[in-house]
């Protein structure tokens, strides 16, 4: 019983702070209602039963990608957007479409996925940091490896772009 | 419902401790300062200032709780509550002893054993970042802006050597749960020398250790660190637009946040609760005699007083010791306490390291202190944390 409540909890912050996110005006507050969301999913990791994965959850995003954002925020001084009239079919007929595209989406894959025994939490024994590095670092070694080369292509990338010319 | 309420008390009793010796912690740094510059420190409110922290915070609750006119208001009130709530969460994984027996009834000491401990520990040192960042954003004031970015910027990019230094013990202790590496902790080499990280074989921690703690000193914006508050360039930094209550919360944050850190280095590098010296040498009669010769000092000069009021507060201390003293010596208390003992000693001496260097190091520029973070912490963070590598893997 315990486990439904503290899920819906969590449940509700992340999807509270993630509409909270599209509606918020002022850049930073939208950034911490990300973080928001970022941590609330982090809990439902956690009660899950994938304990790194939540850590890694709050290390990677709330913690160093975030931190990132607001700093770049902060030094850009950037204000409050200004809101763009929108006509009237937007206005109105945006919020049905949406729950409709919502809705289609969710029956596809309710249809495609195999049904699940509900929500068993704490029942997921296989999220322990050394079984995910066995798997990391044998099974899946290549994509590993060649995304963490993406990822020094890209930071090369930032390196050239942002250094100053020399005559 | 035993588990709820365990953890209840369990939780209550963590935080009244940690809040108690939050505010001593303060009243230790005043003296041993005051002591180190050749001054007495606070000595007017109760026995050689014992009261000083309870006015502090007296002081600090009646005093007019202003909010300037040209603020962010809700970051504003955020930015407080963000900073103390991490840094106090922080104590949650963190063991302090084996675990208490009464009667048939155990539990560990400790809030929640997590098995990834160490991670969730590193998560939260990096959210931490928000309360300053958002500090100093939300004042609109140019120095607590400043100040807000350095601490980002600092805290950013020392918690990668950090993370480092600590992944050196966690290879050789094979675990992520504070629990385990302690437990991996025990024992010794030729019956004296303690099995800790940093005199861990093949490779010794040393290293990692200096790292970790040079590392530590910058994440929780202590001197020669402190460039976020740096008076002489920036009044108070962050938090210049901060009073009363709400500038206590950031005080507090940066004096939970050591605490923690100094736990966390107790625990992966100097063994935990594991004592100095074999039991069979007599280390479970340490913390008996060191209050006995304490309490016997206090009454000792109580007897023949230098101060008048000496006459009543000493001799009241040294029964408090020599009464500490014989609770060490009952046989059913003993192997709870001395863990306690021991880990509590070992994290009071990292915190005396830290006033010691607050004392003594003058601030460093702020471009040092990057360049300091990237061109030397870094460098060495991979190359100690690849020769233990090598080590782990040819043995």
């Amino acid at each position: 019983m315990e486990h439904v409540i503290l899920f819906l909890i969590f449940a509700v912050i992340a999807v509270v702070a993630a509409i909270n996110l599209v509606l918020q005006s002022h850049p930073i507050s939208s950034a911490l209602s990300l973080v928001g969301v970022m941590g609330a999913l982090a809990l439902i990791y956690l009660q899950l039963g994938g304990e790194f994965i939540a850590s890694a959850q709050l290390i990677v995003y709330a913690g160093a990608i975030m931190v990132l954002f607001i700093f770049v925020i902060m030094l850009l001084n950037a204000g409050t957007e200004r809101k763009m009239k929108r006509n009237l079919w937007v206005k109105y007929g945006g919020l049905p479409l949406m729950a409709l595209f919502i809705g289609v989406v969710a029956y596809v894959i309710e249809r495609m996925l195999p049904p699940s025994p509900g929500g068993l939490f704490g029942n997921m024994t296989h999220g322990n940091p050394q079984e995910i590095g066995r798997l990391l670092f044998q099974q899946y070694l290549l994509p590993f490896e060649v995304t963490s080369i993406l990822i020094l292509i890209a930071i090369l990338g930032a390196v050239v772009l942002a250094r100053k010319e020399i005559e | 419902m035993n588990f709820y309420i365990v953890s209840l008390i369990k939780s209550a009793l963590v935080a009244f401790v940690l809040l108690t010796a939050l505010a001593y912690i303060q009243w230790v740094e005043r003296k041993v300062l005051a002591h180190i510059q050749l001054r007495i420190g606070p000595r007017r409110v109760g026995p050689h200032g014992l009261l000083q922290p309870l006015a502090d915070v007296i002081k600090l609750l009646t005093k007019e709780d202003m909010i300037p006119s040209h603020v962010n208001k809700f970051f504003y009130l955020l930015a407080p509550f963000l900073a103390v709530m991490f840094a106090l969460i922080s104590i949650a994984v963190i063991p302090f002893g084996t675990e208490v027996k009464i009667g048939n009834f155990t539990t560990p000491m400790q809030l929640t054993d997590l098995n990834v401990g160490v991670l969730f520990i590193l998560g939260l040192s990096g959210i931490g970042v928000y309360g300053v960042a958002l500090a100093g954003w939300a004042s609109n004031n140019k120095y607590a802006l400043i100040g807000g970015l350095r601490s980002s910027a600092q805290m950013i990019s020392y918690e990668l050597p950090m993370a480092m230094a600590i992944a050196a013990p966690l290879l050789l202790l094979n675990s992520l749960s504070f629990r385990e590496l302690v437990d991996g902790q025990a024992g010794f080499y030729l019956g004296f020398i303690p099995k800790w990280s940093i005199f861990h074989g093949p490779f010794p921690q040393i290293v990692s250790f200096i790292i970790f703690l040079i590392a530590a000193f910058a994440e929780t914006n202590r001197v020669p660190f402190d460039l976020p508050e740096a008076e002489n360039e920036l009044v108070a930094g962050f938090h210049t637009e901060y009073g009363s209550m709400k500038f206590a919360a950031f005080f507090m944050a940066e004096y939970a946040n050591m605490v923690t850190v100094s736990c966390v280095a107790v625990l992966l590098f100097l063994g935990g609760w594991q004592p100095l010296w074999p039991a069979e040498y007599g280390s479970g009669f340490l913390p008996t005699l060191i209050l006995g010769i304490s309490g016997l000092v206090c009454l000792y000069h109580g007897m023949n007083p230098a101060r008048p009021m000496d006459r009543f507060t000493l001799p009241v201390f040294g029964v408090v010791f020599l009464g500490l003293a014989g609770v060490f010596l009952i046989p059913a208390i003993a192997p709870m306490l001395l863990p306690l003992f021991w880990f509590l000693s070992k994290v009071g001496v990292v915190l005396f390291i830290y006033i010691w260097i607050r004392g003594t190091l003058p601030r460093f520029r702020y471009d040092q202190l990057m360049s300091f973070a990237w061109t030397v912490m870094f460098p060495l963070a991979i190359v100690n944390l690849f020769i233990t590598a090598l080590m782990v893997a040819l043995n």
